[in-house]
C-alpha cells in the first residue's frame, strides 16, 4: 500500500516543477548565500535586520520607497515602541490630508513611497525576483535552493564590475547579476559608507547581505509565524495520519484476510 | 438511490416518522453515506474526497479573504499586502488559498487520468464523465479569474493574453473580447467582473459536484477491474461491496491526511514555489514582462495553443480551405479547446468493450505514453516559443489528439484483451481473501 501511496505522492510532486520557470536573463550570476532565515527552521538574525534598516535609511531611501511596510512593524526587529516613534519622526515626513501639509511620520504611517527618480519600490523586491531557475525549466534548483530573491539582491549589490558605458544619454553600469548585464543604478554601496553601532564591518559584501536580509523581512514580515504554522500543521497532520492509518487497518482487518494467490 | 440493492433507512420513532413523511432528508443522507461501494477500490480512488476537501477549503478561505480584499485597480494590490501584513492569520489564509488551487488541480488531473485508465467514462457513466469535464472547465475559469485578482504583473498580462484568445474568433471576436473585458483593454471593469464571477463560479461547481455524485451513485462506482457489481439480490451485491461509511470514509480520510501533510509543508515552508515572482510587482499596462507564463496547471493546454503556428501545414491547409477565416491564432484556440473536448468525447471514441486498462495489454502502453505526453506538454508550455521547443510542442500536441481520435477507436478493434475476473469478489479475494473466502464484514 505504501508503495502505491509513494507513487501517488511522487506523481503529485512531479506535477509541480514546470511552474517555476521564470524570466531567465542568460548570463546572470547569482551566488547562493546562506541566510539565517532559510530552511524550515531558519530564523531572522535581528542584528542583521537592524543593520539592513540602517543601510536602507542612510543609502537606499534616497531613491527607493517601502510603501507597503508600516513603520510600526519595526518593533519586530527588536526595537522598543519609543525607538520606533523616534526613528519614524526623525527620518521621514509624510503628507497629512487633514493638515494639508507634511508632518513628521508616526508609527502608524507607512514608509513613504519614493517615485522621485523612477526607482522601483523595494517592499516586495525579495519576492518579486527569482535568483534561481531551471535547470531546463524544471524548477528543481528552486526546490533545493529556494526562490533566491534575497540572493538576487545581495548578488546584484555586490555584482558591479566597475565597467561603465553611455547609451542614449544614460550611464549604464555593468553588473554580473542583472539580466542583460547592464543596469542604470550606479553602484550604491562603498566600503565603510555606513558606521554600525555594533561595530560590524561595513564591507560592500557584508552590507549587500544585510540589506538583502532586511528586504526579505519587508517582503515577508510574517515568515517566522508562517513557518511555525507550517511546522505545527505538519506535526498535527502527521499524528492524525498515523492514527487514521491504524483505524483504517483495524477496520479493514475484518474484511481482508491473507492472500490466497 | 436506485442501483445496487442495499438496506434503506427506516424511521423508527414517532419523531423520525413525522420528519420522514414531510422531508425524507435523513433517508437521503443515509442512502448517500451508506452507498454500496466496490470493495476492491485501490488508492487511485481517494482523489474524489481530496477534491471535495479542496472545494470546501477554497470556498471557506475565499470567503474570509473577500472580507479584506478591495476589487479596484488602484487598491487591489495594496489590499493583498494588507491581508499579508495586518489581517490576523491573513498570510496563512492567502497562502492556503493560493496553494489550495494547485492542490485542487493536482487532484483533478490524477482523478481524470484515473478515469481514463480504468475506463470510468464508459457506459453507463458517460453523464458522470461529462459533468466532471464541465466541473474541470469551470475550475479553469475560476482559477484564471482568481489569479487576476491580486493585480500583479502576471495577473494583468495573463488576463490580456487569455481574453485575447476570444478576440481571435472570426468576425465577432473583437466584439466578444470587448464585451468580456467591459472595455477596450483589461481595466477596472475587467477586475470587477472577474471578482464577481470568481465568487460565483465555485457555487456553480458545488452544484455540479452534487450532480456528479448523484450520477455515479445511480450507476455505482467503477472499480479497478471494471467489472460491474452483481445486482441480482442484496446478498449477492454484498459480496462485491462494502458500505461507504465507515470503510471508505476512513480510508479516504487517511489518504487525505497524508496528502495534507505535504500540502501544509508547501504552504508553510515554500508557499511561493508554484507562483511567479512577477506577480509581486503591481500591474503596469506600460511594461510587458519578458515571459508571460500561466500557472502550472494551464501549461499543457497553453503548449497546445502555441504549438499551431502559421508554419504548420495543417494550419495553412485550414486557412486555405476556409479562405483565411481560420488563421493561425484562431486555429490555436480551437486546438486548445479541442484538446479538452477530446477528453470529454472519450466515452464515444473508445470502441473497446473492456472497461479497465488493466486487462488491455496494448492500451496500457499508449496510456502511459499519454501521461508522459501530458508532462512533456506542461514542460513545453513553460519554455519560450522558439526551437527546438516549437517542434516538440507540435509532436506532443499531435500525440494528444492522436490518442483520442485515432488510437482509442482503433485499439478497441485490434486489441485482444486479457482475461478479466468474473466478479469483484473474486478479484478482492485474490488480493486479500480469507482462507474460507467468506468476506462478510465483521462486526
Amino acid at each position: 500500500m505504501f508503495k502505491k501511496l509513494a507513487i501517488g505522492a511522487a506523481f503529485a510532486l512531479a506535477l509541480t516543477p514546470a511552474a517555476s520557470y521564470a524570466a531567465g536573463g542568460g548570463e546572470q550570476h547569482i551566488e547562493d548565500f546562506h541566510f539565517s532565515f532559510e530552511g524550515p527552521f531558519g530564523t531572522w538574525d535581528k542584528h542583521q535586520l537592524q543593520r539592513g534598516l540602517q543601510i536602507y535609511t542612510e543609502v537606499c531611501a534616497a531613491c527607493h520607497g517601502l510603501q507597503y511596510v508600516p513603520l510600526r512593524d519595526l518593533e519586530a526587529l527588536g526595537y522598543s515602541e519609543e525607538e520606533v516613534i523616534a526613528y519614524a519622526a526623525s527620518n521621514f515626513e509624510v503628507f497629512d490630508p487633514e493638515l494639508d501639509d507634511f508632518r513628521p511620520a508616526i508609527p502608524t504611517d507607512h514608509f513613504p513611497a519614493n517615485n522621485g527618480v523612477g526607482a522601483p519600490d523595494l517592499s516586495l523586491m525579495a519576492k518579486a525576483r527569482a535568483g534561481f531557475h531551471g535547470p531546463y525549466g524544471l524548477g528543481i534548483n528552486q526546490l533545493f535552493k529556494g526562490m533566491g530573491g534575497a540572493e538576487y539582491i545581495a548578488s546584484l549589490l555586490d555584482g558591479y564590475t566597475g565597467e561603465e558605458k553611455e547609451e542614449a544619454g544614460t550611464v549604464l553600469y555593468e553588473n554580473k547579476a542583472f539580466p542583460g548585464g547592464w543596469i542604470s543604478m550606479a553602484p550604491p554601496l562603498s566600503e565603510d559608507q555606513v558606521e554600525f553601532a555594533d561595530g560590524h564591518p561595513a564591507t560592500v559584501e557584508a552590507m549587500s547581505e544585510d540589506i538583502a536580509a532586511f528586504l526579505m523581512w519587508t517582503a515577508e514580515p510574517k515568515m517566522m509565524e508562517r513557518k511555525y504554522s507550517g511546522f505545527v500543521g505538519v506535526l498535527f497532520l502527521s499524528v492524525l495520519s498515523v492514527l487514521l492509518y491504524l483505524v483504517n487497518k483495524r477496520l479493514w482487518a475484518g474484511v481482508k484476510g491473507k492472500k490466497t494467490v | 438511490m436506485s442501483g445496487i440493492p442495499h438496506d434503506h433507512y427506516e424511521p423508527k420513532t414517532n419523531g423520525e416518522k413525522w420528519l420522514n413523511s414531510r422531508l425524507p432528508i435523513v433517508g437521503l443522507i443515509y442512502d448517500t453515506i451508506m452507498i454500496p461501494t466496490p470493495k476492491n477500490l485501490n488508492w487511485w480512488w481517494i482523489w474524489g474526497i481530496v477534491l471535495a476537501f479542496c472545494l470546501a477549503l477554497q470556498i471557506v478561505t475565499g470567503i474570509v479573504l473577500v472580507m479584506h480584499y478591495t476589487p479596484h485597480v488602484d487598491l487591489a494590490f495594496a489590499s493583498i499586502e494588507h491581508i499579508m501584513r495586518n489581517v490576523n492569520g491573513g498570510y496563512m489564509l492567502r497562502y492556503l488559498h493560493m496553494n489550495g488551487a494547485s492542490l485542487f488541480f493536482v487532484a483533478v488531473y490524477i482523478h481524470i487520468f484515473r478515469g481514463l485508465f480504468y475506463g470510468s467514462y464508459k457506459a453507463p457513466r458517460e453523464i458522470t464523465w461529462i459533468i466532471g469535464m464541465l466541473i474541470y472547465l469551470m475550475m479553469m475559469g475560476t482559477a484564471f479569474m482568481g489569479y487576476v485578482l491580486p493585480w500583479g504583473q502576471m495577473s494583468f498580462w495573463g488576463a490580456t493574453v487569455i481574453t485575447g484568445l476570444f478576440g481571435a474568433i472570426p468576425f465577432v471576436g473583437d466584439a466578444i473580447q470587448t464585451w468580456l473585458l467591459g472595455g477596450p483593454a483589461v481595466d477596472n471593469a475587467t477586475l470587477n467582473r472577474f471578482f464577481s464571477l470568481h465568487y460565483l463560479l465555485p457555487f456553480v461547481i458545488a452544484a455540479l459536484v452534487v450532480v456528479h455524485i448523484w450520477a455515479f451513485h445511480t450507476t455505482g462506482n467503477n472499480n479497478p477491474t471494471g467489472v460491474e457489481v452483481r445486482r441480482g439480490s442484496k446478498a449477492e451485491a454484498e459480496k462485491d461491496t462494502l458500505p461507504f461509511w465507515p470503510y471508505f470514509v476512513i480510508k479516504d480520510l487517511f489518504a487525505l491526511a497524508v496528502i495534507l501533510v505535504v500540502f501544509w509543508a508547501v504552504v508553510g515552508f515554500m508557499p511561493n514555489y508554484l507562483g511567479h515572482p512577477d506577480n509581486y510587482i503591481e500591474a503596469n499596462p506600460l511594461v510587458t514582462p519578458a515571459h508571460i507564463v500561466p500557472e502550472w496547471y494551464f501549461l499543457p493546454f497553453y503548449a497546445i495553443l502555441r504549438a499551431f503556428t502559421g508554419e504548420v501545414w495543417v494550419v495553412q491547409f485550414a486557412s486555405f480551405i476556409t479562405g483565411g477565416i481560420i488563421d493561425a491564432k484562431f486555429f490555436g484556440v480551437l486546438a486548445m479547446f479541442g484538446a479538452i473536448l477530446a477528453m470529454a468525447l472519450a466515452p464515444w471514441l473508445d470502441t473497446s468493450t473492456v472497461r479497465s486498462g488493466k486487462y488491455r495489454p496494448m492500451f496500457k502502453w499508449w496510456f502511459y505514453l499519454l501521461i508522459i505526453d501530458f508532462f512533456a506538454l506542461m514542460w513545453l508550455g513553460a519554455m519560450p516559443a522558439e526551437e527546438p521547443y516549437a517542434t516538440f510542442s507540435l509532436i506532443a500536441s499531435a500525440y494528444w489528439f492522436a490518442y483520442f481520435f485515432v488510437i482509442l477507436p482503433i485499439l478497441g478493434v485490434i486489441e485482444k484483451p486479457d482475461a478479466q475476473p468474473e466478479t469483484i469478489e473474486e478479484d478482492f479475494n485474490a488480493h486479500y481473501g480469507k482462507a474460507d473466502a467468506d468476506a462478510t464484514p465483521a462486526e
